[in-house]
């Protein structure tokens, strides 16, 4: 009898429509870290960096030993490099597709390569979306876009 | 004419300089655009990081390449940094020798890797010096009552 569907048909009141949505960025290149962070910031988002696979999965509530995310962390978009050490970004994208929590939350891969058999296996794993480094402020703008689509259809993060 | 717009012009000459003969790519113009009033010193900062990077990789690179048998994935690994870096600042000419630097890495050529090191620390010098220059026209025309980008 209960509505057990993973989405509400209205925004929760966590969204309302002048927050800005927040983008988890991931890079182990602080330059690169830089300049993501500008790229949203100028698109009217707010960024949160961490350096590497482990320190997100940390902010995130879903290193090992952490119990899962009850607070109010909420994040729209996760965009992570592939090559990182420890962790790589495909590695990282499908513990987040793992997990309850967090696996609505749209993860993109961004890399300097451009390899097929990548590009497809990031897309297998669940990522929004592939982009080639560097990354421009066009791609952040349409990216903001595809979030605020998002949040304005009422897709939430399901506690 | 007037000294605003005598700076304006030769600051447009030298940018055009740049890209022409490959210093920057469009990549650095894209960052130059991320520039306003709530982060007016953006370029100058990643620009900064980016050169006090470039400075530890090439000493370290030059470390591991002096060793008796050299560990050319760690070369390699510096380079990829290198590269990466460049590239999203659109420093073009670093860029294209990391690309070479690479491929003598996967060679395991050392003396290449060498020649490429060389080269790498010579462009860096030489894009630090230009940039420094662009910079200085940059503070010249904000002193002059001028606003950088240009207001219409």
């Amino acid at each position: 009898m209960a509505n057990t569907s993973s989405f509400s048909s209205s925004p929760s009141t966590k969204f309302s429509f002048d927050e800005k949505p927040h983008v988890l960025a991931v890079d182990d290149n602080l330059i690169d870290r830089k300049v993501i962070e500008r790229l949203f910031i100028n698109s009217t988002c707010k960024v949160t960096t961490a350096e590497n696979g482990k320190r997100a999965l940390e902010y995130l509530g879903l290193a090992d030993g952490q119990h899962p995310n009850h607070n109010d962390l909420k994040v729209n978009l996760i965009i992570t490099d592939y090559s990182m050490p420890g962790m790589t970004g495909y590695e990282l994208l499908k513990r987040i597709k793992e997990s309850p929590t967090m696996k609505e939350i749209p993860v993109v891969v961004v890399s300097s390569e451009n390899i097929p058999t990548r590009i497809n296996q990031c897309m297998q794993g669940g990522a929004q979306e592939f982009l080639l480094k560097p990354l421009q402020l066009s791609d952040a703008t349409k990216l903001r876009c595809h979030i605020k689509k998002a949040i304005t259809r009422g897709v939430c993060r399901r506690r | 004419m007037d000294l605003l717009s005598q700076l304006r012009g030769q600051i447009a000459d030298f940018s055009a300089f740049l890209h022409r003969e490959g210093f920057v790519d469009d990549q650095f113009t894209q960052l130059q655009k991320l520039r306003d009033e709530s982060s007016p010193g953006f370029v100058v900062e990643v620009v900064s990081l980016f050169f006090e990077d470039c400075e530890k990789l090439v000493n370290n690179m030059a470390k591991a390449l002096e060793q008796q048998i050299v560990d050319f994935k760690q070369v390699d690994s510096h380079v990829h940094q290198l590269k990466g870096s460049s590239s999203s600042i659109g420093a073009a000419r670093i860029h294209n020798v990391c690309i070479a630097f690479k491929t003598c890495c996967e060679d395991q050529n050392r003396n290449g890797c060498v020649r490429c090191l060389q080269q790498v620390n010579h462009e860096c010098i030489q894009l630090k010096n230009n940039l420094q220059t662009l910079f200085n026209l940059e503070q010249q025309i904000i002193a002059a009552g001028g606003s950088i980008p240009a207001k219409q």
